[in-house]
């Protein structure tokens, strides 16, 4: 399994119901399982994009990146691998208040980790972290002691290094189809 | 009545004024709870859509793919929500497989019911999604006239597909101001990809290089309708042509070029110069791995010249070193007038003597037998005899497929319907009335299994209403005979589940008030396929064929093409 790589699958698509459903079909049809999925609103209104990172090898995201394309819905996807991206994943880890002053260390973590606190209440804290994966494992990690009664990652988000041209294509479809 | 004075009419009216838009007359379906407003809106307008009542819903979608293979045009299909709709499914999937045109619209309960477990609810749009080139729900009128133009469109354009239309109950009853404006494109869909000289010129160059260059063609030249150009192209370069099951009847069957069938149980020749030959044109197919056989050892001397509308087929299973996109009606003339013409003498020779070994060692026995049993040859043989080769053949699944494609004849296009990806058994019946109401002048024989038959026999219901005259033959040897011989050749002759206690044929035919005759001898064989193919009605012949013949040759799952067996 060495071959095997990490990808990055971005797709750009109409915003349809069902479409998730329809880009998933395509990974289960061939028996692969997603490392992680986010979807959002891309840069252009009406669009929405889909990042989808796999461990596969490079004939096989290939294909997969073409029967994407081939949906109707789809206008675009793309493969790239992380050195082509830029990539970020953001967790959430909810702490129990009492921790936080009842062992000065805790404080230190969260400073040295550079997460944010976003809300504090008499029971519970929350905090954020957004980056690479190492990252916010190691603040789980260091959190766990101190009885992490909720945890959770995001998937994966990532902006491409090279130019998409999404609104390109759309643009060019605009005046081939002007009526 | 109909409100042709009126454009504020309901969403079920709409989709009948889409349907007629779209120059549709023929659809087939079943009715119940979730579509009636739909058909309450037939009724009305029975006088120019014709509504043809299937027995099953399954039957309907087979019906409107031998209606689209025949004539080319878009099939519909209509059903209700729940096992309406799931009914539909593995024709869906057969026409996904198939590249077939064909609009599927369901009916669905109330949208204020979505979600609640209603009676005949069921997710049939996330239950198709992974079998439809497109799928879409309604749930207002007004969405009507721009899902089901868009649904036309994607359906037929580019790499045809089955596209289904789910449509609320409420969403057919509402009254909005119906206009439709005919779909002409979508953005985020390029149906043909755009057709690069550099590509063509590059093909070209490689095979004006060839020393033993071969052809195998797929129905990407029926579906983009490239018959001529085809021939053409074969013609011009003087490269001897093979063809995959659905690509059959594309080009005459007796073109001096055309060398027969690629494939699992295709001719000897083509096959096994596959692996020797230098150069692989493929045109309109998709390397599917009953006609590649095992990958690792398919072609790896040839260089691959791959003409492909879909650019999901290029590089799939077999490595493109010249990919051509684009529709090959377009691609292929570019590519006959930069080809030279060149005799391929020997390299033709080496074909000949292949299928001179495989007339010798099967086809001989097929078609001219010498043993008492009828064969399944000798009938298709009879078939063409009597239709002066010119039938269209639609065929089920199993040993008699084989058959039927091997020793068929076909002098035109679109003759050849059978279910070839998918291999559905059942599909053969209903998809033969189809394929007569898409072709009414043609003689359409539908050759059948016993096993297949029995799975959609109930379609004789809808042959017997409809007074369709398509002529049913079923060669039945009393087992599922194609099972049975990989029984016998793999499994030491276990005959699990495939030994077949069938009914009395003839009698069912009879009880539908379609005339019958059963064969059971050589010397009445050729009388009674003159009387099926002189009758102007549905007509019934019973072959009962040898038990336990085998279909050869044959690659077995797994081995290479060039070791194809002939016993």
């Amino acid at each position: 399994m060495s071959d095997f790589t990490k990808y990055t699958i971005s797709i750009y698509t109409e915003n349809n119901i069902g479409l998730l459903n329809r880009v998933s079909a395509i990974f289960l049809k061939r028996h692969i399982n997603f490392i992680s999925l986010s979807t959002s609103q891309s840069e252009i209104p009406d669009v929405f994009r889909f990042i989808i990172v796999v461990k596969m090898t490079e004939a096989g995201v290939k294909k997969i990146v073409q029967q994407i394309e081939k949906q109707i819905d789809v206008i675009r996807a793309y493969y790239h691998t992380d050195e082509e991206t830029i990539f970020q994943e953001s967790a959430l880890y909810k702490v129990k208040s009492s921790s936080l002053f009842e062992e000065r260390q805790i404080q230190n973590t969260i400073k040295n980790s550079n997460a944010n606190i976003v809300t504090v209440s008499p029971d519970f804290f929350v905090i954020e972290k957004t980056g690479f994966r190492h990252e916010t494992e190691e603040l789980r990690e260091s959190l766990e002691p101190f009885g992490l009664m909720q945890f959770v990652r995001s998937g994966r988000i990532s902006i491409t290094k090279e130019k998409m041209g999404i609104s390109e294509i759309l643009n060019t479809f605009k005046q081939q189809h002007k009526d | 009545m109909k409100n042709q004075e009126t454009n504020h009419i309901s969403g079920a009216e709409a989709v009948i004024r889409c349907l007629l838009a779209e120059k549709v007359d023929l659809i087939y379906g079943y009715p119940g709870g979730a579509i009636m407003p739909i058909y309450d809106e037939l009724y009305k307008y029975s006088d120019v859509l014709q509504h043809i009542l299937t027995r099953h819903e399954q039957g309907a979608t087979h019906a409107a793919q031998g209606y689209a293979r025949t004539s080319g045009k878009v099939g519909v299909a209509m059903a209700t929500s729940g096992p309406g709709a799931t009914n539909l499914v593995t024709g869906i999937a057969d026409a996904q497989i198939d590249s077939t045109p064909m609009v599927c619209i369901t009916g669905q309960v109330g949208s204020h019911l979505l979600g609640s477990d209603a009676f005949q609810e069921t997710d049939i749009i996330g239950i198709s999604t992974p079998v439809t080139k497109w799928n879409y729900q309604i749930t207002k009128a007004s969405e009507i006239p721009e899902i089901l133009a868009k649904a036309f469109y994607i359906a037929k354009s580019g790499r045809p597909g089955p596209v289904l239309i789910d449509i609320t109950k409420d969403a057919q009853f509402d009254l909005f101001d119906f206009s439709y404006k005919k779909c002409k494109a979508v953005r985020s869909y390029t149906p043909i990809p755009a057709l690069e000289q550099d590509q063509v010129s590059a093909a070209a160059a490689v095979i004006n290089k060839a020393e033993k260059p071969m052809i195998i063609w797929g129905q990407g030249v029926i579906l983009g309708e490239a018959e001529e150009e085809f021939k053409n192209f074969v013609e011009a370069t003087g490269i001897p042509a093979a063809w995959t099951i659905l690509g059959l009847s594309a080009l005459s069957t007796k073109h001096p070029l055309n060398v027969g069938m690629v494939g699992m149980h295709g001719n000897y020749g083509p096959n096994i110069l596959t692996n020797e030959c230098d150069v692989l044109i493929a045109v309109g197919m998709r390397f599917d791995d009953r006609v590649t056989g095992n990958l690792d050892t398919y072609a790896k001397q040839a260089t691959i010249v791959h003409l492909e509308i879909d650019p999901a087929e290029v590089n799939k299973n077999v490595e493109a070193h010249y990919p051509v996109l684009g529709n090959c009606k377009e691609s292929l003339p570019l590519l006959t007038s930069l080809v030279n013409h060149k005799e391929y003498k020997n390299w033709k020779q080496l074909f000949k003597n292949h299928m001179q070994t495989e007339y010798e060692s099967v086809i001989q026995g097929d078609i001219l037998p010498t043993k008492e049993g009828l064969t399944m040859g000798e009938v298709i043989v009879g078939i063409n005899k009597h239709t002066k080769g010119d039938a269209v053949f639609v065929t089920d699944v199993g040993q008699h497929q084989m058959i039927a494609c091997r020793y068929a004849e076909f002098v035109r296009s679109k003759s050849n319907v059978t279910s070839g990806g998918l291999g559905t058994m059942g599909f053969a019946l209903p998809a033969a009335i189809g394929a007569k109401m898409g072709a009414p002048d043609r003689e359409v024989v539908a050759v059948i299994g016993d096993g297949g038959y029995q799975m959609t026999i109930q379609e004789l219901g809808t042959i017997f209403q409809n007074k369709t005259a398509v002529k049913i033959v079923v060669l039945n040897n009393d087992y599922l005979g194609m099972v049975r011989q990989w029984q016998q050749l793999f499994f030491d002759k276990r005959y699990a589940s495939t030994e077949m206690i069938n009914p009395d044929f003839v009698t069912i035919a009879k009880g539908y008030n379609i005339k019958a005759e059963r064969v059971n001898k050589r010397e009445d064989l050729d009388a009674a396929i003159s009387t099926m193919i002189a009758s102007d009605e549905p007509y019934f012949l019973e072959v009962c064929v040898e038990k336990e013949a085998n279909v050869f040759p044959m690659i077995p799952t797994g081995a290479s093409v060039s070791d194809i067996r002939l016993k």
